[in-house]
């Protein structure tokens, strides 16, 4: 009875309604005194510096010109270098008439990539055809069998920056899963080999591995027996992160319950058929996460690899700023590398989300 | 108190037939903890076993031994014939042939209902995936959810669940079934459906040992009744015995708390 007493909420106007978004974003910026002064604060940043960010990026750059002296001239930044420089950018200091084999390379890397990620191409074919890719690789590389030979000292750029991305983390994989499971092995052989090589390879700086691999190998191995640089490159990323891999992965087995070995083990399925087809899904899985973030660092480690005279992406853009023509325009450079680099590394971590999205909950 | 209830159609178990399974001074120990004690158990072809007793008594540990999820360290365990060693081939040959149904279903998360039933047979038995998806199919109809194969175990409520994890078990037509108190982790109104399971599967002549405080189950499929307490086998007799006249003192009081 009392309820009726009630005065009726008033009908809403047209205009209440309008603005209502407008009015409940005010009384979240300016709700509170703090609220208030932290929105001036922000505004006043944007405002201060958006605007010059724009200027120099957009208003007032070089976009299209090809002449060095406009890039002298202007106070922004100077785009038309990298196009200049697009060729040396990407592929170093490769012969110039060879460029067409890298470029290829990187297509084909790139569109492997992009074919490997469809959960259609996942088949033991998928491997092979990895295998195979990589073989065509190192020959348009490598040359030999018809094409002029380049050494590998010569290689640069974005092909040597996948290679190694592509090969040191899909080598670095399954021996990281074999290190994981070696550890938690119940033969102390095993296991103690593995403790050892994990934690002396994460005892150690990724910087110092590339320099025993580059520098101090060959005081005593002979030449014959040396591996090339690249190579030795190569193999010091793969093992640096397959000890981290292996790590991530032995934090996925430890979260499968007991019960997964023992239900397996009841049915009859032998060791490596219950790791490969009841354990490792699901510990991979549970592992994505930390899996995705060791694998977006190793991406970007492989950059390191200039301090033993690899010339990758970033190498081969402080060889560009070189040339005295241009106004050596730096920040474009790199903003241009770090985009390539942001590119890879966000599609892997968008790859890695949909990976987790996808299948069941576990348990 | 009701009476034994209709009997079953199936082959009486024969005891001039060698047996499914045959314990001998078996022994084991977790560290100083002396789990099993001297345990000598026959159990004939066909023949459908109850092990009960209070908890920590050793029923769990004695029937994984069976299988191996348990080593014993003393005596003699013979699976149909075979004397389970350290030798790892033989123990998974013999892993083959028997079932286990787990407290807590254990099935495999990341696999479809379809996916599990057929996973050992493929993998195990080297069965075609198509004759594999057909037996699969045909157990799933047997525990009455053949309409959730394409499903996850994790949207299976626990009693659908663990009868999947009865047609798992018997899609690689197992000789032995051991059931590890299959229905102690279920909501009570699950615990009907995956009973009258296991009670059509006693019908169809499988031998059974099963782990359970399910007494009416006991009464109603039990050959015999093994009551274990403190790491030893107290006494072994026939249901209707065991529950009208249990001779061990340990066992009047087990009943007494267990049927209120």
């Amino acid at each position: 009875m009392k309820a009726l007493s009630l005065p009726l909420p008033a009908e809403p106007m047209p205009g209440q309604i309008r603005f209502g978004a407008l009015r409940r974003s005010a009384r979240l910026l300016f709700g509170t005194p703090l609220n208030a002064v932290l929105t001036l604060l922000f505004g006043v940043l944007l405002v201060a510096t958006v605007p010059p960010m724009l200027r120099w990026l957009v208003i007032d750059a070089v976009l299209f010109d090809p002449s060095p002296r406009a890039c002298r001239v202007a106070t922004g930044a100077c785009w038309s270098f990298i196009y200049a420089k697009s060729g040396q950018l990407l592929f170093g200091i490769y012969p110039l008439d060879e460029r067409w084999r890298p470029a290829i390379v990187c297509m084909l890397i790139l569109a492997l990539l992009a074919w490997s990620v469809r959960p259609a191409s996942w088949a033991p074919r998928l491997a092979a055809l990895w295998v195979a890719a990589l073989v065509l690789i190192f020959w348009l590389m490598a040359g030999g069998f018809g094409l002029t030979e380049v050494p590998t000292s010569s290689w640069g750029g974005l092909p040597v920056t996948l290679i190694l991305t592509v090969v040191a983390i899909g080598v670095a994989f399954p021996v990281g899963i074999l290190l994981a499971l070696a550890r938690r092995s119940t033969m102390p052989a095993i296991r103690i080999g593995a403790v050892v090589l994990i934690e002396s390879v994460r005892g150690l700086p990724l910087l110092s591995i590339l320099f025993v691999a580059s520098i101090m190998m060959p005081l005593f191995l002979p030449e014959a027996l040396l591996p090339d640089k690249f190579v030795r490159a190569l193999v010091a990323l793969t093992i640096f992160a397959a000890a981290y891999l292996a790590e991530v992965i032995r934090g996925g087995l430890q979260a499968i319950p007991n019960g997964q070995y023992e239900a397996a083990a009841a049915l009859g399925l032998p060791f490596w058929r219950t790791q490969y087809l009841v354990i490792l899904p699901q510990a991979i899985r549970v592992a994505i996460p930390a899996l995705a973030n060791t694998i977006i660092v190793m991406i970007k480690n492989t950059s390191l690899v200039l301090v033993v005279g690899l010339f990758d992406l970033i190498s081969s853009g402080k060889a560009v700023l070189a040339d005295p023509d241009w106004p050596s325009p730096a920040a474009e450079t790199f903003l241009f590398i770090g985009a390539i680099f942001f590119a890879l590394s966000f599609s892997f971590a968008r790859f890695a989300d949909f990976l987790e999205r996808r299948g069941p909950t576990a348990h | 108190m009701l009476s034994s209830t209709a009997k079953r159609v199936p082959p009486m178990p024969d005891p001039n037939d060698p047996p499914a399974i045959e314990m001998t001074g078996m022994n084991k120990w977790y560290g100083n903890f002396h789990v099993l004690k001297d345990i000598n158990l026959t159990v004939l072809r066909g023949e459908k076993l109850v092990i009960c007793g209070p908890s920590g008594s050793g029923k769990s540990t004695m029937i994984r031994c069976i299988n191996r999820l348990e080593e014993h360290q003393q005596g003699q365990i013979v699976v149909d014939g075979v004397e389970l060693t350290n030798d790892l081939n033989k123990i998974d040959v013999i892993r083959r042939d028997i079932g286990m149904v787990f407290q807590h279903f254990n099935l495999f998360p990341h696999l479809t209902i379809l996916e599990n039933l057929t996973l050992a047979p493929i993998w195990v038995r080297r069965m075609r995936r198509e004759q594999a998806e057909q037996t699969a199919m045909y157990y799933l109809e047997r525990v009455k959810i053949p309409d959730q194969a394409h499903k996850y175990p994790g949207q299976l409520s626990g009693g659908q669940q663990q009868r999947v994890a009865i047609a798992r078990a018997l899609c690689m037509s197992p000789k032995i079934m051991l059931f590890d108190e299959p229905t102690s982790a279920l909501d009570p109104e699950m615990v009907k459906e995956v009973l009258d399971a296991m009670v059509a599967l006693a019908e169809d002549g499988m031998t059974m040992l099963c782990v359970t405080h399910e007494m009416g189950f006991a009464r109603q499929v039990a050959d015999r009744i093994v009551f274990m307490d403190k790491s030893e086998i107290i006494e072994m007799n026939t249901p209707a015995e065991f529950f009208s006249h249990p001779r061990h003192q340990r066992s009047k009081l087990f009943l007494a708390q267990i049927l209120n």
